[in-house]
């Protein structure tokens, strides 16, 4: 079953939506969600190692022997996350406090390695780098999906560029349960559920 | 065989070719995330002792070496003279580590300017207060240096965040650590705020 090169970018944005469809690289999906800022924030960063790891990892394809594949993939992505943190603590440092350990371990965010062996090991640079910039994209909007709704509900406000903005106005009583870390699990059950009832045929 | 060799090589090559990557960016930006460190984690402590100073304590600031360690020392110039000093200590025995605290000097009359906490590991509500409750902080205002700074159950003035004695404690041991060096280094000291009298 052969993709246009259009459907290989758009594939990762709806029906290949990491967390809702493949139901990968859960943990920083429930970790940092508590609000928008963090969740886009989270999500810009898995794309740059998403694209970055792709990219390069489908060029080496043909010089990286399978039975060591495994290693050369983590030490491209451990690369191109040491950098993001370099990067972001040198330029957004108050963001780097929030997500804090979350940064790190995209090192071993499923959707990331998942994409080098599933993909990029078997494709072009340049599907490899649509399939990346997709699955990111899809990433960061199921991010800031999910972190919208618990945020909007858990605090009333939503956060965009340190600006909270008051949604549901002064008077309403914050559901603090949702920005909690059992809301987590909440909110994303419910999304799969909407998820599943949107796309069933 | 050949197949183990080229192995070898193409992990040598990717981790040589990553670490020399990461060596670089880590050294071009090495300065930018010491200056962002200091103002996002020392920064606010810095500011709230040092409020009447009327120039930048962050980019105004020295290093001394006393011992082995590298102190740095940030310059607060108030009714422009550069008469106050802030530092960091770690105050042994917190309930959760070690507690940093920030420490403010007036070196014209020897007095604490203030206290601020800047990195912990409390318990969220209880020594976590000690950083986020202005009044326990204030109580450090002022005080003389000629007394060591304790918690009123030990027979000093400090009274302690309530069910959170050992942090209390913590940033008292801070504290008097943080006057010993003021003490030691005061010559050194008075040198370098020399520099700064413009």
């Amino acid at each position: 079953m052969a993709r246009s090169i259009v459907q290989e970018f758009t594939k990762g944005l709806w029906d290949e939506i990491p967390p809702f469809r493949l139901v990968l690289g859960l943990c920083p999906v429930l970790a940092v969600t508590k609000s928008v800022e963090n969740g886009i924030g989270m999500g810009v960063a898995t794309t740059f190692v998403l694209v970055c790891s792709n990219v390069l990892v489908s060029s080496l394809r043909k010089v990286i022997p399978a039975k060591v594949r495994i290693a050369c993939f983590i030490v491209i992505i451990a690369t191109f996350v040491t950098v993001v943190e370099l990067v972001m603590q040198a330029f957004a440092y108050p963001l780097f406090l929030k997500l804090g350990i979350f940064i790190p371990l995209i090192v071993v965010n499923c959707i990331v390695l998942g994409r080098s062996e599933a993909f990029a090991f078997k494709n072009g640079i340049f599907r490899s780098l649509l399939d990346g910039l997709g699955m990111g994209i899809g990433f960061t909007l199921s991010l800031s999906a999910l972190a919208a709704v618990r945020e909007l509900l858990g605090t009333g406000d939503l956060t965009i560029w340190e600006k909270p903005i008051q949604v549901f106005g002064p008077s309403y009583q914050p559901f603090s349960f949702m920005v909690e870390a059992p809301g987590a699990f909440v909110a994303l059950g419910l999304m799969l559920c909407f998820m599943n009832l949107v796309g069933k045929k | 065989m050949r197949e183990m060799i080229k192995m070898l090589i193409v992990l040598t090559v990717l981790a040589t070719l990553s670490g020399g990557l990461l060596a670089a960016i880590r050294d071009n930006t090495k300065d930018r995330i010491e200056n962002q460190v200091l103002e996002f984690v020392q920064g606010p402590a810095i500011r709230s002792i040092l409020e009447e100073a009327t120039n930048d304590p962050i980019i105004d600031r020295f290093q001394i070496k006393d011992g082995d360690v590298e102190r740095t020392f940030f310059v607060g110039i108030i009714d422009g003279e550069p008469r106050a000093i802030t530092f960091e200590t770690f105050g042994k025995g917190g309930y959760g580590g070690d507690v940093g605290l920030m420490i403010g000097i007036d070196t014209n009359d020897d007095q604490l300017l203030g206290v601020g906490v800047t990195t912990h590991a409390e318990t969220p509500g209880m020594g976590a207060k000690a950083k986020t409750d202005p009044s326990f902080a204030a109580q450090f205002r002022e005080l003389s240096l000629e007394e060591p700074v304790n918690v009123t159950g030990d027979g000093g003035s400090i009274n302690a965040i309530s069910g959170a004695t050992m942090t209390s404690r913590a940033v008292c041991t801070a504290a008097n650590d943080a006057v010993k060096i003021y003490q030691k280094l005061k010559p050194q000291l008075a040198e370098k705020l020399k520099e700064f009298n413009k």
